[in-house]
C-alpha cells in the first residue's frame, strides 16, 4: 500500500510540474506578487525589510491557492478518481498522498524561492532563514487546508474562486503564527520557538483534518 | 406527537404553521418588554452613560451568531450521519440568518467601539475571530449556491460547517487567551455574572426574545425552502411528462 501511495504522490507531483499552467506558473505568480508590493507601498528598504516576511507569507498563501482547483478535478473528469475510490486503499490516505504530491510540486518550490525573493525585500540573513523555515513548516498546512476546499468543490467542475473563499478563513491561523514567528526574529523581543511550534502543530492537525474531511467530501461528491 | 414525526416535511409544515404565530407574538412581546427595560428602565452606565444601552442588542446578536452556527453544526451531523432531508433544509436556511446576525453584531459592536474605544475597528482576537465567522458563513452560502444538486450541496456544506466549528471555541475564549480590547465574559462565568442585576435582567430578556425571533425566522426560512424544493420537483416532473 505504501508503494501505491508513493506512486499517487509522485504522479500528482509530475502532473503538476509537466502540465502547462501548473506548478511553475504558481512560482511565477509568487514572484509577481512579491515584486508588485514595493510598487504599492513604495521602495523604502526599512519598511520593506520589516514587512518582508508578511509579504512572502501572503504571496505564498495566494500562490498555494492557485493550482488547487485541478487537484481532484482532472482525476474526476478522466475517471481515475472512481478507480482510486474502488482501489481498496483508504480514501483518507489517498487524499494525503495527493496533498503531499501537490505540496512537493507547488509548495516546496515556493520555500526554495523564498530566500532569493527575500533579498529583493532587504530582509536580514538571519530573518531570511527564519522566514524560509516558517514557510517550510507552514506551507504544508496551507496545502492541506486547501485540499479540503479542492475536495469540496470537485463535484462542481468550476471551483477556482470558490475554493479561495472557502479556504482563506482557515488559512488565517497559519498566517498569524507563521508571520509572528518570522517577525520575532526581526523586530520582536518575543521568542521564535513558541509561535514556530504552534505552526508545526497546525500543519500536523490540518493533516488529520484534511484526510478525514477531504475523504468525506470526495465520497459525498461521488455518485 | 413524538418529535420524530416532524421529520416528515408535510407534518413539519402543518406543525410549524401552527407554531409560527406564537413564535412571532412571543418575540414581539419579548422585544418590546426588553427594549423598554433596556432603553428606559435600566440605569445609564457610570462611565459610558447612555452609550451602554447598545449592549442590549449587541450582546444578543453576538450570542445568536454563535448559537446559529452551533445549530448548523448539529444539523450538519444530521445530514452526514442520518442523511436527514430536514437537516439539509435547516442547514441551508440557517446560514443566511446566521450571517445576518453576525453582521449586525459586528456593526453594533463597531458603533459601540467608536465612542468608547475611540475606533470603529481593532484587529484584536475577539473581533477578528467573529469576522472570520462572518466570512465562513458567506463561504457556506456561496457553496450552497454553487452546487446544484441539493443532496450533494448539503453534504459538502455539512463537511465545511463541521470543519468551521473550530472557530467557535476560539471566539468564546479569545478574550481569555489573548489580551483583547474587547472585555472578557461578564455573564456566563463560573463565579456568577459580574454585571449588575439592573442591567442583567433586561439583557437576558432581550436575549430570550432574540432567540425566539431567530427561531421564528429559521422556521419561516425552512418552510420556504421545503416549498421551494416541492416546486422544483414539480417542475422536473412537468418538464419530464
Amino acid at each position: 500500500m505504501i508503494a501505491a501511495l508513493l506512486a499517487i504522490a509522485g504522479q500528482t507531483a509530475r502532473l503538476q510540474l509537466r502540465s502547462g499552467g501548473g506548478a511553475l506558473v504558481g512560482l511565477v505568480f509568487f514572484l509577481a506578487v512579491v515584486v508588485i508590493i514595493p510598487f504599492g507601498v513604495g521602495p523604502d528598504l526599512n519598511l520593506l525589510s520589516r514587512i518582508g516576511p508578511a509579504i512572502l507569507w501572503i504571496a505564498a498563501l495566494l500562490a498555494t491557492l492557485l493550482g488547487l482547483d485541478r487537484l481532484f478535478q482532472d482525476d474526476r473528469v478522466d475517471g481515475s478518481l472512481d478507480l482510486l475510490h474502488l482501489s481498496g486503499h483508504p480514501l483518507e490516505l489517498i487524499v494525503l498522498a495527493k496533498a503531499a504530491g501537490h505540496w512537493l510540486a507547488t509548495g516546496l518550490p515556493l520555500v526554495v524561492a523564498a530566500p532569493f525573493l527575500g533579498l529583493l525585500l532587504a530582509i536580514e540573513p538571519l530573518a531570511l532563514g527564519a522566514v524560509t523555515l516558517t514557510l517550510l513548516a507552514g506551507t504544508p498546512a496551507l496545502t492541506l487546508v486547501g485540499t479540503v476546499g479542492a475536495a469540496l468543490t470537485t463535484a462542481l467542475g468550476r471551483g477556482g474562486l470558490l475554493i479561495a473563499v472557502l479556504v482563506l478563513p482557515f488559512a488565517i491561523p497559519v498566517l498569524i503564527f507563521g508571520v509572528s514567528a518570522a517577525a520575532s526574529v526581526i523586530v520582536g523581543p518575543a521568542p521564535f520557538l513558541p509561535p514556530f511550534l504552534i505552526l508545526v502543530a497546525l500543519s500536523l492537525i490540518s493533516a488529520v483534518v484534511a484526510a478525514v474531511a477531504g475523504a468525506a467530501a470526495l465520497r459525498a461528491g461521488l455518485d | 406527537m413524538p418529535i420524530r414525526d416532524l421529520a416528515n416535511p408535510t407534518r413539519f409544515l402543518a406543525f410549524s404553521g401552527r407554531l409560527l404565530p406564537w413564535l412571532w407574538a412571543a418575540s414581539a412581546v419579548g422585544l418590546a418588554v426588553g427594549l423598554y427595560l433596556g432603553l428606559y428602565v435600566a440605569p445609564a452606565d457610570f462611565k459610558q452613560g447612555d452609550m451602554v444601552r447598545i449592549m442590549f442588542i449587541h450582546v444578543p446578536f453576538a450570542w445568536l451568531s454563535m448559537a446559529c452556527y452551533g445549530v448548523m453544526a448539529i444539523a450538519a451531523l444530521g445530514t452526514l450521519v442520518w442523511r436527514h432531508p430536514l437537516a439539509d433544509v435547516l442547514q441551508k436556511s440557517a446560514a443566511p440568518i446566521g450571517a445576518a446576525f453576525t453582521f449586525l453584531a459586528l456593526v453594533t459592536g463597531s458603533l459601540w467601539g467608536k465612542p468608547t474605544w475611540g475606533t470603529y475597528w481593532v484587529w484584536d482576537a475577539r473581533l477578528t475571530s467573529v469576522l472570520i465567522l462572518f466570512i465562513i458563513y458567506l463561504g457556506l452560502i456561496a457553496l450552497w449556491q454553487a452546487v446544484e444538486d441539493p443532496g450533494k450541496a448539503a453534504r459538502a456544506a455539512a463537511i465545511l460547517t463541521l470543519v468551521g466549528t473550530v472557530n467557535l471555541p476560539i471566539i468564546k475564549f479569545s478574550v481569555d487567551w489573548w489580551n483583547t480590547l474587547h472585555q472578557p465574559a461578564s455573564v456566563f462565568r463560573l463565579d456568577g455574572p459580574t454585571i449588575d442585576p439592573s442591567m442583567l435582567w433586561p439583557l437576558l430578556i432581550m436575549a430570550l426574545a432574540m432567540t425566539i425571533l431567530f427561531a421564528a425566522l429559521l422556521v419561516m426560512a425552512m418552510r420556504n425552502e421545503i416549498l421551494r424544493r416541492r416546486v422544483r420537483a414539480m417542475q422536473i416532473v412537468a418538464a419530464g411528462g
